[in-house]
């Protein structure tokens, strides 16, 4: 199939420069690769930026209300399993007002594929923070710098017991279009961080990997089955080491060569490798004052888990369909005959 | 006697929901019209033998049987507790008959109850009219079960089955129906059933042998000729309400989706279509309220019959996705089952003070239809009645009940799918294929349903304002005044589709110049007030749309009384719609249903 049939008749809305038009036209091309009719494809976002994402694609969409989108989905995925169900949200939208709906999609583990667009900003409101604005960020509403901790939201998903996280960049499309096809392919509830510019009220807010002379020494592309390799040379390794006193483990960049070098393993059921892959280089965005620290760890793109579990919507259709087999009445006029009754 | 008054009460513990359950159904099976009203505390387990912890059923059966009574004719006190609750909320005549159990009458049980002497009767004040019947039920109870090889806290359990036994002898209710109830309501606990059994049988025979000094209470021909001949059984609101959207779904030929997060008085609607998954039905236990709500209008959007239950506070966090829903013009049901507020309130008692905020409780310009079931046993009918006008007409509607309905129980009549009204989704025709747009309506104002899986209607569905023609996001002026009328209409046309508001006329009396009006769960009071006033009845169903000739029944009154538990809502509203009505208002806001009573005393005292 081709993107052109995933483009609506609409005209793109987003600010000239945003990094959303990237992963809208990343969202078409990864959509065709997949393959999957149109029709058979709902959108559903909440508010904000990239909650205007349903109008631009020509599958069936809805763009409900602020926070409340990952809820409509599981809905929507539940009530049809058949379909093929998309999520657009942002930090605000899924991590702020939707926060709740967010961890329990994750928890039930909907089959749903959901873009969680990371700009550090509220946009379509002009400027306040957002949970993932580094402490000490000033912004509207944040004059003299916030005071909050926000969230990293790989540890979120992680910490909701997430089956399935990836990061991507918007400037990288080739990254994101894989990125969003894994997302598909996984049954099970996906979240893909896409790290988007906003040129108006967050400029360079991801430049530290986003700038491309630096990106190949500031960020890894994880791939599943091949070495963590990266650096403009390719000279660089990953590798862990357990702290011999605490015996915490933590990851250390080797020489590409060296033995140590890991092999990604996305499948891998037990989180904390994929955890501590997943938290590199993220100081830097939990407190200006780490803003121009010098970071050895590059900053993980690409899918970092992809493990199976059950399906929510699986599940719930599997016991209907379980306890209709054994049922004695299946239809209302069978239901009312099991009463006790008398006749008047 | 035409009908008569029973109350049971005792320790939560003491099983008293399960035998007045169990009464009130054995009555039904005889023929007996009932009406009930369980009266439980919020607490989930007071402290034994405590005030808090009294937990009470009461039940009305007979013919003409309109509400559960405002007062008791019979009480089974359990306790102490029991015995002191009924005393201070004057639950009983004055020429009642209270059976109490002496054996929980000890010095500690006075004790934990609060009172002050060793003579509980003589502190109460309970008029010498009043008979009392001094049974040793505990006694009696661990006698009865003496070889049955049970423990003593086992045996003490089954002390609610000695005191159904004695009850079923008092009204001469045979024994066989009972012990077939009972086998049928412990047939996963078959080892309940003989101990519970002989317990019950020795409670019966307890009163016929040893010649209790109380007369038999016979009433007089249980059945009522008003009724339609059917099969009937007896049901509790919220489960009537529950398969009222089972059978819509079917007649509709939709799935049935209901997204709920669990809410005193309302959770029992979950319970039960969790339960029915041999029925196709589809329920998501939602993270919270919103959650609810918002499941229900991605199965909407998806295509099914989507909808959620709730009680007031779950209505109002509802509130904004019951807006997305308006906007977006998804038929969704939102039953709201009402209780005492604001806030928290009163979570287990029963309120009609949620009506603005179904009419009005959202931003914008937001008209949702409302309607409101008025007997436990109609709740089926106008939830199903909910389900039909969502479909055929693309909105949320608001379906009240309250407390007192989901709770109580009454007699229901059996339908089959085939009998109950023709249900037509709204669903878009197929020549539309290509040129289909969300804005699209038919000549009524009513937009077509399209959903994912439909080859050709792809389209984008939104909470904000969009195009009156192409279905598109717009912020043009003009543009959305159309709309907002638009969306107006289309509730307004639904007046075709519902019947005309019918009075009750008094009987026996030429046509009345005084109109009691009510709107929801209060019709059997108000019905039992009009018959004792001799005059005439409008109880209102559909709130919003009201049926259409309204107006030109409520101006035939040169009086109109307004009777609601809340402080005026329904009034205020009618008020609003149809100026210069002589309306005055009779409102109790107790967490209680109305006392027939108390409104005829109202109405005769108030007359100029």
């Amino acid at each position: 199939m081709e993107a052109s049939q995933f483009k609506s008749d609409q005209y793109v809305r987003f600010c000239p420069g945003c990094g959303d038009h990237a992963i809208c036209m990343a969202l078409q091309k990864a959509m065709a690769q997949i393959g999957i009719e149109p029709h058979n494809v709902a959108v559903i976002s909440g508010i904000g930026c990239s909650s205007r994402m349903p109008h631009y694609l020509n599958t069936y969409g809805f763009n409900t209300i602020h926070g409340r989108g990952g809820a409509v989905a599981t809905g929507v995925k539940t009530s049809h399993p058949e379909l093929t169900v998309w999520q657009m949200s942002g930090d605000g939208d899924c991590l702020a007002i939707g926060g709740n709906h967010f961890i329990h999609e994750i928890r039930r583990n909907v089959d749903l594929n959901v873009c969680m667009f990371n700009n550090r900003i509220y946009g379509l409101t002009k400027g306040q923070y957002s949970p993932t604005s580094p402490k000490g960020f000033v912004s509207k509403s944040s004059p003299f710098g916030t005071v909050e901790r926000p969230f990293i939201p790989a540890e979120l998903v992680l910490g909701a017991r997430g089956t399935f996280f990836a990061r991507t960049l918007d400037v990288d499309v080739p990254t994101t279009v894989d990125c969003l096809v894994a997302a598909q392919q996984h049954k099970g509830c996906s979240i893909v961080e896409c790290l988007v510019n906003c040129v108006i009220f967050n400029n360079g807010t991801h430049a530290w990997i986003a700038d491309r002379e630096q990106r190949a020494e500031h960020s890894i592309v994880l791939k599943h089955g091949e070495k963590m390799i990266f650096g403009a040379n390719k000279d660089k390794g990953l590798a862990v080491e357990i702290d011999p006193q605490t015996f915490v483990p933590r990851i250390i960049v080797v020489a590409a060569d060296d033995s140590r070098v890991l092999t990604h393993d996305a499948r891998q059921q037990d989180p904390t490798l994929h955890r501590l892959l997943a938290l590199m280089g993220q100081e830097r965005f939990t407190d200006v004052s780490e803003q121009n620290a010098d970071f050895s760890l590059p900053v993980a793109l690409g899918v970092i888990r992809d493990v199976e579990a059950q399906t929510y919507d699986q599940a719930v259709n599997d016991q209907i369909k379980e306890v209709r087999e054994k049922a004695k009445a299946k239809t209302f006029d069978e239901l009312t005959a099991t009463l006790d009754t008398f006749l008047l | 006697m035409r009908n008569v008054v029973i109350r049971f009460c005792g320790d939560s513990g003491d099983g008293m929901q399960l035998t007045g359950n169990l009464f009130s159904s054995l009555s039904a099976i005889l023929g007996h019209e009932i009406s009930t009203l369980p009266d439980f505390p919020a607490e989930i387990r007071a402290p034994q033998g405590t005030i808090g912890g009294v937990s009470g059923f009461q039940v009305q059966l007979g013919s003409g049987v309109y509400t559960p009574g405002d007062k008791a004719d019979v009480i089974v006190a359990m306790n102490a507790a029991a015995l002191k609750v009924s005393a201070l909320n004057k639950h009983y005549h004055d020429h009642a008959i209270i059976i109490v159990d002496t054996d929980a009458l000890t010095e500690k049980d006075l004790e934990k109850a609060q009172y002050k002497t060793d003579n509980p009767f003589t502190e109460l004040g309970i008029p010498e009219s009043v008979q009392i019947v001094p049974v040793a039920l505990t006694t009696l109870t661990k006698e009865a079960l003496k070889d049955s090889g049970l423990d003593n806290k086992a045996m003490l359990k089954s002390r609610n089955m000695f005191a159904l036994g004695l009850v079923c002898w008092l009204f001469d209710e045979p024994m066989d129906e009972a012990i077939h109830l009972l086998e049928d309501k412990f047939k996963k606990k078959p080892a309940l059933i003989a101990p519970n059994t002989k317990v019950m049988v020795d409670g019966y025979n307890y009163g016929q042998n040893l010649a209790l000094s109380v007369n038999q209470i016979r009433l007089t021909s249980p059945t009522s000729p008003t009724k339609q001949s059917g099969r009937y059984t007896s049901i509790a609101g919220n489960k009537a309400t529950a398969w009222g959207l089972i059978a819509a779904a079917e007649k509709a030929g939709k799935r049935l989706f209901l997204g709920s997060y669990p809410i005193t008085p309302a959770t029992d609607i979950m319970h039960e279509l969790a339960g029915r998954k041999d029925v196709n039905v589809m329920v998501v236990q939602a993270e919270d309220e919103i959650a609810g709500v918002c499941t229900a209008i991605g199965a909407a959007f998806a295509g099914d019959l989507a909808c959620t239950s709730t009680s007031g506070p779950g209505l109002s966090l509802k509130s904004e996705a019951i807006g997305l829903a308006v906007m977006a013009e998804l038929p969704l049901v939102v039953i709201d089952v009402q209780r005492g507020g604001p806030s928290t309130g009163l979570p287990t008692k029963t309120e009609q003070t949620d009506l603005l905020q179904a009419l009005y409780g959202r931003n914008g310009e937001c008209p949702a239809v409302v309607i409101a079931a008025s007997t436990s046993a109609n709740c089926f009918d106008f939830a199903y009645e909910a389900c039909r006008l969502a479909l055929e007409n693309m909105t949320p509607v608001i379906l009240l009940t309250d407390t007192y309905l989901a709770n109580g129980t009454a007699l229901w009549r059996v339908p089959q799918l085939a009998e109950l009204p023709a249900i037509h989704p709204q669903s878009v025709p197929q020549e539309l294929k290509g040129q289909y747009n969300p804005a699209l309506r038919d000549e009524r104002g009513v937009r077509y349903w399209a959903f994912p899986g439909m080859e050709g209607f792809q389209h984008r569905n939104i909470g904000l304002e969009r195009d009156a023609e192409r279905g598109t996001i717009s912020t043009n002026p003009a543009n959305h005044e159309k709309m907002v009328l638009a969306r107006k209409h289309k509730i307004e046309q639904i007046a075709n589709q519902i019947p005309e508001l019918k009075v009750v006329h008094a009987v026996d009396a030429a046509k009345s110049d005084t109109l009691l009006v009510g709107w929801g769960s209060t019709e059997g009071h108000l019905h039992a007030a009009a018959d004792a006033l001799h005059c005439d009845l409008a109880q209102f169903n559909y709130i919003h749309p009201l049926p259409k000739n309204t107006r030109e029944v409520l101006s035939q009154y040169k009086r109109i009384v307004v009777c609601e538990l809340n402080t005026g809502q329904f009034a205020a509203y009618l008020r609003a719609q149809i100026p210069s009505l002589p309306i005055e208002q009779y409102n109790e806001i107790q967490g209680q249903p109305f006392a027939v009573e108390r409104i005829v005393n109202f109405v005769k005292s108030a007359e100029r």
